[in-house]
């Protein structure tokens, strides 16, 4: 197989064009390229390159601090300012305002949930617009997370930490959006919960959503994803297909520091 | 009849009216201020000058285009709210992003050019509006007299801040703009056009105050000068009353009239200066004012 050439090139530098994996399923859904992220004065994310394909689970694996987060809020548009090229279905989105990424159809789940205090659940849940057809039913989502549908009127910051990252999945599976941006929905969570939260991405994408993955918890990442990519020093150092991972783990290791 | 602590009723229910009356203007104003500050992050210190223009406008319409009152009630509202979205989408939304007492600069340099513009068009002293025909006279209500006009000021009043509230606490557009009070950022990611939401915030806010304006015109004339007299309790209001909470403001709005008004019966040396010696308590005592919520 070509894979450990091609991991070569990528440790050797920025190398900005990759070619498609002949194994890889759908086509080409998001591609990131040479993207580059600053707040303020800080210059973060120095020349990023990864891609996600239809009906794929992708993790952004790495250390803290490492860009994992700047590199999903540069996708939706939200750091200070941004470079290079983020193609969402074929549409170059790198100058486009983070309202007008949205209705392209990504869907921001946020690591800190950005539940709304002055919104109850039920407001919380319907907030996001609807940007595309085939999104689930409220029904669908409160099969679920039944926790949620109990709570309804509660104060949104009122939930547990665990039903709070249930609503901060939920609210997005409505708005027909096919690309979920998923921020360690597993931090800080108890184990059944997290459980709980794998089950629903296995049935997001059993269901065809797409998703892009960043964790810390890689023994839960390596069990959903499809390809992973690590991070370090705001740039993509590396990648491996799901099925590379076990004769790898001593490298990943190093890399996550765990 | 009876007398209350001396006081005869008549005079009693009197300045509870006035402080009514008084309690309208204040919550009107003090609920735009508290929604623009809210999304905006901007203390509108002209939101009295635009409360004058909307009582000149009211005066204008009638004057060169023979439009009455109850057209002014709309145009008005939609003149000075298209004039304050083309000050947010030059000057205010170049603020965002700093410190409050950038906003607060710009805004009082505005209300300054502004309130100079008219008093060199028009003078200081202030010029008679009318009350429509079908709202003068009075009602005997028994134990007071009861204008017409200022009983239907109150009714609108109290209906605009009310119909704001529900707007604002129980729609869809209202979670929009509670949440990008919270979080602009993540709306916008979500796919609402929030600078537009912000725009027309300021808009409906300034709107609000040159409603304000056409009410205040039968009662106190039209004067360049009549807002700067007035923002200063108004904002003394929205300390007290804690900026963030719309049913604060509005509460707070009308119960500092009716202190006032009762003041002026029981006490009148302070009754202009109860609102401050209230604000000074409430600072000590709960300096995110009454329903403001800790930060
Ligand atoms: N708002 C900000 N302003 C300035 N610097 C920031 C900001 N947010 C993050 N950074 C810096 O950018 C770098 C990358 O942060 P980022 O949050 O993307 O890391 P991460 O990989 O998501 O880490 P973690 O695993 O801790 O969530 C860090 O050095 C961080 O200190
Ligand atoms: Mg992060």
């Amino acid at each position: 197989m070509a894979e450990p050439a091609r991991r070569e090139q990528v440790d050797a530098g920025p190398a900005r064009t990759r070619e498609i994996a002949p194994e890889a399923k759908g086509k080409v859904m998001l591609a990131v390229s040479g993207l580059e992220a600053w707040y303020g004065e800080s210059h973060i994310l120095h020349g990023v390159d990864f891609e996600v394909r239809r009906g794929e689970v992708v993790t952004l694996l790495g250390r803290n601090g490492a860009g994992k987060t700047t590199t999903l809020k540069s996708i939706m548009g939200i750091v200070g300012q941004r470079q290079g090229s983020v193609a969402f279905e074929g549409t170059q989105t790198i100058a486009l305002p983070s309202n007008r990424i949205a209705r392209l159809g990504l869907a921001f789940c946020p690591e800190e949930r950005g539940i709304f205090a002055s919104l109850n659940v039920e407001e919380n849940l319907i907030l996001p617009p609807v940007v595309g057809a085939g999104g689930m039913s409220i029904e669908t989502i409160f099969t679920l997370f039944p926790n949620l549908k109990e709570r309804l009127s509660s104060q949104g910051t009122k939930l547990s930490g665990g039903e709070q990252q249930m609503l901060a999945i939920g609210r997005i599976l409505r708005t027909g959006a096919r690309l979920l941006l998923l921020d360690e929905p597993t931090e800080g969570l108890a184990p059944v919960i997290i459980q709980q939260i794998g089950a629903t991405i296995r049935r997001l994408k059993a269901e065809g959503f797409t998703i892009l993955l960043v964790e810390q918890n890689f023994r839960f990442a390596a069990s959903l994803a499809d390809r992973h990519y690590v991070m370090e020093r705001g740039r993509v150092v590396d990648r491996y297909e799901s099925a590379e991972l076990a004769r790898n783990m001593d490298k990943l290791h190093e890399y996550l520091g765990v | 009849m009876f007398e209350l602590l001396g006081i005869p009723p008549q005079a009693l229910f009197g300045q509870l009216l006035i402080g009514l009356i008084n309690g309208s203007f204040y919550a009107l104003l003090s609920l735009g201020l508290t929604v623009i500050f809210g999304l905006l992050n901007i203390i509108n210190f002209c939101h009295g000058a635009l409360y004058m223009m909307g009582a000149f406008v009211a005066w204008l319409a009638l004057q060169h285009f023979g439009l009455g009152y109850w057209a002014a009630l709309f145009i008005a509202p939609v003149v000075v709210g298209a004039f304050g979205i083309v000050l947010e989408r030059t000057m205010l939304r170049r603020l965002y992003k700093l410190d409050h007492l950038y906003g607060l600069l710009l805004t009082f340099g505005i209300a300054l050019i502004v309130e100079g513009v008219f008093r060199n068009e028009f003078g200081a002293s202030g010029l008679p509006y009318v009350i429509p025909d079908s709202l003068t006279g009075a009602r005997n209500l028994g134990f007071m007299v009861l204008p017409n006009y200022r009983a239907w000021v109150i009714a609108l009043s109290l209906f605009v801040c009310l119909a704001t509230w529900y707007v604002i606490e129980r729609t869809k557009l209202g979670a929009y703009l509670r949440a990008a009070t919270e979080n602009p950022t993540l709306v916008q990611a979500f796919g609402i056009n929030v600078p537009r939401m912000i725009t027309l915030t300021y808009g409906f806010g300034v709107g609000l105050a040159a409603l304000a304006g056409v009410l205040a015109a039968p009662i106190y004339q039209v004067s360049p000068l009549m807002g700067s007299n007035l923002i200063i309790v108004v904002f003394a209001v929205v300390v007290i009353g804690g900026m963030g909470s719309i049913m604060g403001s509005i509460v707070t709005g009308f119960l500092l009239g009716l202190i006032e008004g009762l003041t002026k019966v029981f006490y009148p040396e302070a009754s202009a200066t109860v609102i401050f010696v209230i604000l000074a308590l409430v600072l000590l005592w709960r300096p995110q004012g009454l329903f403001g919520r800790r930060s």
